[in-house]
């Protein structure tokens, strides 16, 4: 048995939860157990926790009112509210969507829906750097478009979005805005009034709170027909009883990665950028997939030419190293990554794809270990491959 | 989705890996777009199949699966070999998960070219009755059985 060493990158699928943010929600899991939306005392106590734990999370991402914050049940329950609540209150009759060609599935698959319903949707292509240029927004405006989707930076290859830009251009057309933030709280400074949007996404387990809780910011006098209809919680826009826990969990999670934002995001970009470097410079034939200098500080996404990626993923996984690939296998579809494909990478190349991300647990030990078992790992896979050599050259470590 | 203990072994311990440079037949199948491609090469005596390498670019059922098929053609009639079919290679691995079926595919067309390589050469007409990869209705997303779709879309 080789040496195995737990060395968890992969920060960007999901995050451990803190034992603080764990503190912060057993008080709900134990004596505050009664149901927010009931009268008497129990009932009140319960109540209590939720609009503070909305407070402050409506604090922590600048929205003006705590009104504006509903509590939902993940990011893709936000991005699915958004995305077919606010075209069909806002015009019920049909119009234009636009979505940029690399959102997350939580997005594409709502806007296919849209499609279906009658409403017509233009994806959006990324530039091959990686993000999405405003000016495309702009050309692709209509009078007709009633909501506008950019991700605030692209979960795979870690861009980040000009949303700000991108919103100013659809409010000058009257569309609404919404970004899907699940990978940006926290991770640079965040501030929904000076993004500018309407409606924001956010996850908890991507903020080392438990899976199971989100948020969808919608600014005031936003239109949005309501996804899951019931008892009228969250005032009419989320039914169902509420999940003070994970609110809890959610409003202290968001505080701790915005109050150490200042050092800690030095501190992910040095070791990403340490990924990068290791990678690239003992292998040949290694990219970073996605040029745009703007980035999120946790996420390094490669190309390892001429390797398959979950081969790459299992061999890490038999050290004891978790990682993400982009390859169609991994995916159980016969497609590489979505994402990759929009800026124009290959296929042949995106299947060998890994993405890198690292969080609060990271440390130099674990991106050392990592490059000492990455290139080993891949020189045996390039050897084993029948085309390698002519495709790339012999890989000469 | 899930990798059951024999397909690990062959994927992390593959059998038989590499290039015989005296080949008397080889097998090249697959293509790098979909993110597969398989070499075989054989040395036939007596028309069994005496030796046998494999290289291949691929995911881990699509290493287990040419690992695993080459130990099985090792020692069998041309005839054997090119009947070996891709429900045998994945019941040899205690199965495979349904989305990966098409990776024993590769294995099986491979192997089949590579005699087909050998007999051609040697003037004789090919016995393996095409590639099923070729096949216009091969269809790599089919799942085999409603009861295993258990694989995330």
């Amino acid at each position: 048995m080789e040496h195995q060493r737990d060395t968890y990158l992969d920060y960007a699928a999901t995050t451990p939860v803190d034992p603080r943010v764990v503190d912060a929600m057993l008080p709900y899991l134990s004596d505050v157990w009664g149901n927010p939306n009931s009268l008497y005392r129990r009932g009140r106590e319960a109540y209590t926790a939720l609009e503070e734990a909305r407070e402050r999370f409506a604090r922590v991402i600048g929205a003006e009112q705590p009104g504006e914050v509903i509590f939902t049940a993940g990011g893709t329950e936000a991005d699915n509210m958004a995305l077919l609540g606010i075209p069909t209150r806002a015009r019920p009759d049909g119009g234009h969507i636009i979505v940029s060609a690399f959102e997350h599935h939580a997005v594409l698959e709502p806007a296919h829906e849209l499609e279906k319903r009658g409403y017509e949707v233009t994806y959006v292509k990324p530039r091959p750097e990686g993000y999405i240029d405003p000016d495309d927004v702009r050309a692709a405006m209509r009078d007709d478009t009633v909501l506008v989707s950019v991700m605030h930076a692209n979960n795979e290859i870690g861009t980040l979005q000009p949303i700000a830009e991108i919103a100013a251009i659809a409010h000058e057309r009257g569309a609404y805005v919404h970004t899907d933030a699940a990978q940006t709280l926290g991770k640079v400074p965040f501030d929904v009034t000076a993004l500018g949007v309407d409606a924001a996404t956010f996850s908890g387990h991507k903020i080392y709170a438990p899976k199971g809780i989100g948020a969808l910011y919608l600014k005031r006098r936003t239109p949005m027909a309501p996804l899951i209809r019931g008892g009228g919680q969250e005032s009419k826009r989320r039914s169902g009883t509420q999940n003070v826990a994970g609110a809890a969990a959610l409003a202290t999670a968001a505080e701790m990665v915005v109050a150490d934002l200042d050092t800690e995001a030095p501190r992910l970009a040095a070791l990403r950028d340490c990924l990068v470097e290791g990678v690239t410079s003992t292998l040949e034939n290694t990219v970073v997939s996605a040029t745009h200098p703007e980035r999120l500080p946790n996420i390094a996404h490669l190309i390892i030419k001429g390797v398959e990626g979950e081969a790459m993923l299992l061999q890490l996984d038999a050290r004891g190293i978790a990682v993400s690939t982009g390859s169609a296998c991994s995916s159980g579809s016969l497609e590489p990554s979505h994402v990759l494909l929009s800026i124009g990478c290959p296929p042949e190349l995106a299947h060998g794809s890994i993405r890198l991300s690292v969080g609060r647990y990271t440390t130099a030990e674990d991106v050392e270990y990592f490059l000492d078992a990455f290139s080993p790992i891949v020189n045996r896979l390039r050897d084993m491959s029948p085309v390698y050599a002519k495709m790339f050259g012999s890989h000469a470590g | 989705m899930l990798y059951t203990d024999k397909v690990m072994d062959h994927f992390n311990n593959p059998r038989n890996v590499g290039v015989l440079d005296d080949a008397d037949g080889v097998g090249e199948v697959g293509n790098p777009v979909c993110g597969d491609m398989m070499k075989i090469s054989i040395k036939v005596a007596e028309d069994r199949i005496a030796d046998i390498r494999f290289q291949t670019l691929g995911c881990g059922a699509a290493i287990a699966t040419s690992s695993i098929v080459t130990e099985l053609a090792r020692d069998m009639s041309l005839e054997e070999a090119v009947a070996i079919t891709k429900k045998q290679v994945a019941e040899e691995l205690g199965g495979l998960p349904p989305a990966k079926m098409h990776c024993s595919v590769l294995a099986t067309d491979g192997l089949k070219a590579a005699v087909d390589d050998y007999l051609v050469k040697n003037g004789r007409e090919p016995i393996s009755g095409g590639l099923e990869h070729d096949d216009p209705h091969f269809d790599p997303h089919a799942v085999p059985h409603e009861d295993a779709c258990d694989v995330e879309g």
